[in-house]
């Protein structure tokens, strides 16, 4: 019943909302804004009309969702191995971000999608063009905060460790990796939505197939309801895959006294 | 008896020319095996810098250090440091048998870590808790855990940083109690550093008093009480108070007064 109860405050406001927007849409019966309904109904006609032996997802599924998340996940992992990894050497050098400090912060205040105009001479229509705006865009927090995460290592737990003769694989494994998980995981929250508005945009701009460039293609040939569906699909991909990296920061960080404070800490971007 | 530490001329000084610090000046003293010894001295007074320079965690400007004849250059196989701070000692992503068998990671296979941190943890009157975190624990508890951890390295010489500073009265009496016990049973080679003065005499076999920075050693104290000791009898005996009153002389003074009747202050043969 509690559950029940919880369920609802969480949300009755959204499900009001739609009602609402239902109800608006259909009054003004505007072409831009197709109600709802008809979008459910287009995503059902464009994604699950499929026959059952094909699991009743069509071509669109196989052709455009999931080579977006190809790449949405290609390009995070890519800035997950290399922010992690640069972050925890930057992190315990004494002087290294004394040099790369302020190319760093120079860098991370461009706004990525300025540069797609860039990669897209350099390495023109293509999947590594697409890798390397997520992967530019979406390394900095990443990177930034795992050099915190292991600057937060304190004295003790270094002294503790020398005086066992600690082998450097053990101690970045064993300490300094997880002194630094909770502060990861905040740069990796935030990357991850980075990486899935960077997808969005790299093809939009140059693709043949993908989300972004379906998003487009619909608004081109005025097909309304379709252009809002690719929306609703990002907006519930972007739900999911959050959830999917919360799941994971709990389990393993469920060492952590109040783990409920650390996210509350680490929401939004 | 034969000599575990040997300690010999050892200074350390901090930073150089003007703005030089000598927290430790020209001590020489031993521990033989087997004994429980306490270095006592008032707050500042270069206790910390001592045990760091002989746990090989600094290398000392002056002097020398020897484990069992061999001269200390880094940190020793076998020696283990307890610190006072256990909350930041203690890796609070590790359980308390992951915490415990840490050490033993890169020496010894699964099964023998198993066993070891079960044993040390029932030294401690600790069994059944492994499975928890840190954070589970109460102080004193966590305390006993940093020690099962030293216990388990099996070290030839277990160092002590003020190891009951942090807990509360009753249960520093507590682990007071555990670890002459754990002592006594197990013939373990200790040097406990403090700054009180009834805690030296109640815990050691052997009270060295330390003077005011720079450190030196103004008396080298042996205990002439029971093996056996306990809370209240012990610390109501004539021997205890007058030996206390002797360590509370020369931490003030520096100098001892007259020889209160019925301390022997000869070495023991």
């Amino acid at each position: 019943m509690n559950h029940f109860l919880g369920f609802l405050r969480k949300w009755s406001l959204f499900f009001g909302a739609v009602v609402l927007w239902e109800l608006a849409t259909r009054l003004a019966e505007d072409p831009f804004f197709p109600p709802p309904t008809t979008i459910l109904d287009k995503i059902a006609e464009l994604w699950f009309s499929a026959p059952a032996t094909r699991l009743f997802l069509t071509d669109d599924v196989y052709q455009d969702i999931l080579p977006s998340l190809g790449r949405v996940f290609g390009g995070w992992s890519i800035a997950v191995v290399l922010g992690v990894g640069l972050g925890t050497a930057l992190g315990r050098s004494r002087t290294g971000m004394d040099y790369v400090g302020p190319l760093f912060a120079f860098m991370r205040a461009i706004p990525p999608p300025t540069l797609i105009p860039v990669f897209l001479v350099l390495l023109s229509i293509g999947t590594s063009m697409k890798l390397t705006t997520i992967v530019f865009g979406s390394i900095w927090p990443i990177l930034l905060n795992t050099v915190d995460g292991v600057r937060s290592v304190n004295a003790t737990q270094r002294d503790t460790a020398r005086s066992f003769r600690t082998p450097q694989h053990y101690w970045i494994a064993m300490v300094v990796l997880p002194a630094a998980l909770p502060k990861i995981f905040a740069g990796l929250r935030l990357s991850l939505s980075i990486a899935l508005i960077l997808m969005v945009v790299s093809e939009m701009v140059g693709a043949t197939d993908g989300i972004g460039y379906e998003l487009i293609f619909a608004q081109q040939r005025f097909d309304f309801p379709a252009m809002w569906s690719w929306i609703v699909l990002l907006g519930v991909l972007g739900y999911g895959l959050n959830a999917l990296l919360l799941v994971v920061e709990r389990r393993m960080l469920s060492w952590q006294p109040s783990t409920g404070a650390t996210t509350a800490k680490t929401t939004g971007a | 008896m034969s000599t575990m530490l040997q300690v010999t001329g050892l200074s350390h000084r901090y930073g150089t020319g003007e703005h030089a610090h000598v927290a430790v000046n020209d001590l020489t003293f031993t521990v033989e095996t087997g004994e429980l010894s306490c270095i006592v001295g008032p707050s500042g007074c270069g206790k910390s810098t001592l045990l760091r320079c002989i746990s090989g965690l600094i290398t000392p400007t002056g002097g020398e250090v020897s484990l069992h004849g061999d001269r200390v250059t880094g940190v020793p196989e076998d020696l283990a440091v307890v610190f006072q701070d256990y909350s930041r000692s203690l890796f609070p992503w590790l359980t308390v048998r992951q915490n415990v068998e840490f050490p033993l990671r890169w020496k010894k296979s699964r099964a023998e870590r198993r066993e070891r941190s079960e044993e040390a943890l029932e030294w401690v009157s600790l069994p059944g808790v492994g499975g928890k975190y840190p954070w589970q624990l109460s102080g004193g508890m966590q305390q006993r855990v940093s020690i099962a951890r030293a216990l388990a390295r099996r070290p030839a010489l277990l160092l002590m940083d003020e190891p009951f500073a942090s807990v509360d009265a009753q249960t520093r009496f507590e682990l007071e109690d555990l670890l002459r016990s754990v002592q006594l049973q197990h013939g373990s080679t200790i040097l406990l550093v403090t700054h009180d003065i009834d805690e030296s005499v109640y815990l050691g076999d052997r009270v060295l008093v330390l003077s005011k920075s720079p450190a030196r050693i103004v008396a080298d104290l042996p205990v002439d009480l029971p093996a056996e000791r306990h809370q209240i009898t012990t610390r109501e005996s004539a021997n205890f108070v007058s030996l206390r009153a002797e360590v509370a002389r020369l931490l003030q003074g520096g100098t001892p007064a007259e020889p209160a009747a019925g301390v022997v202050s000869e070495k023991p043969s």
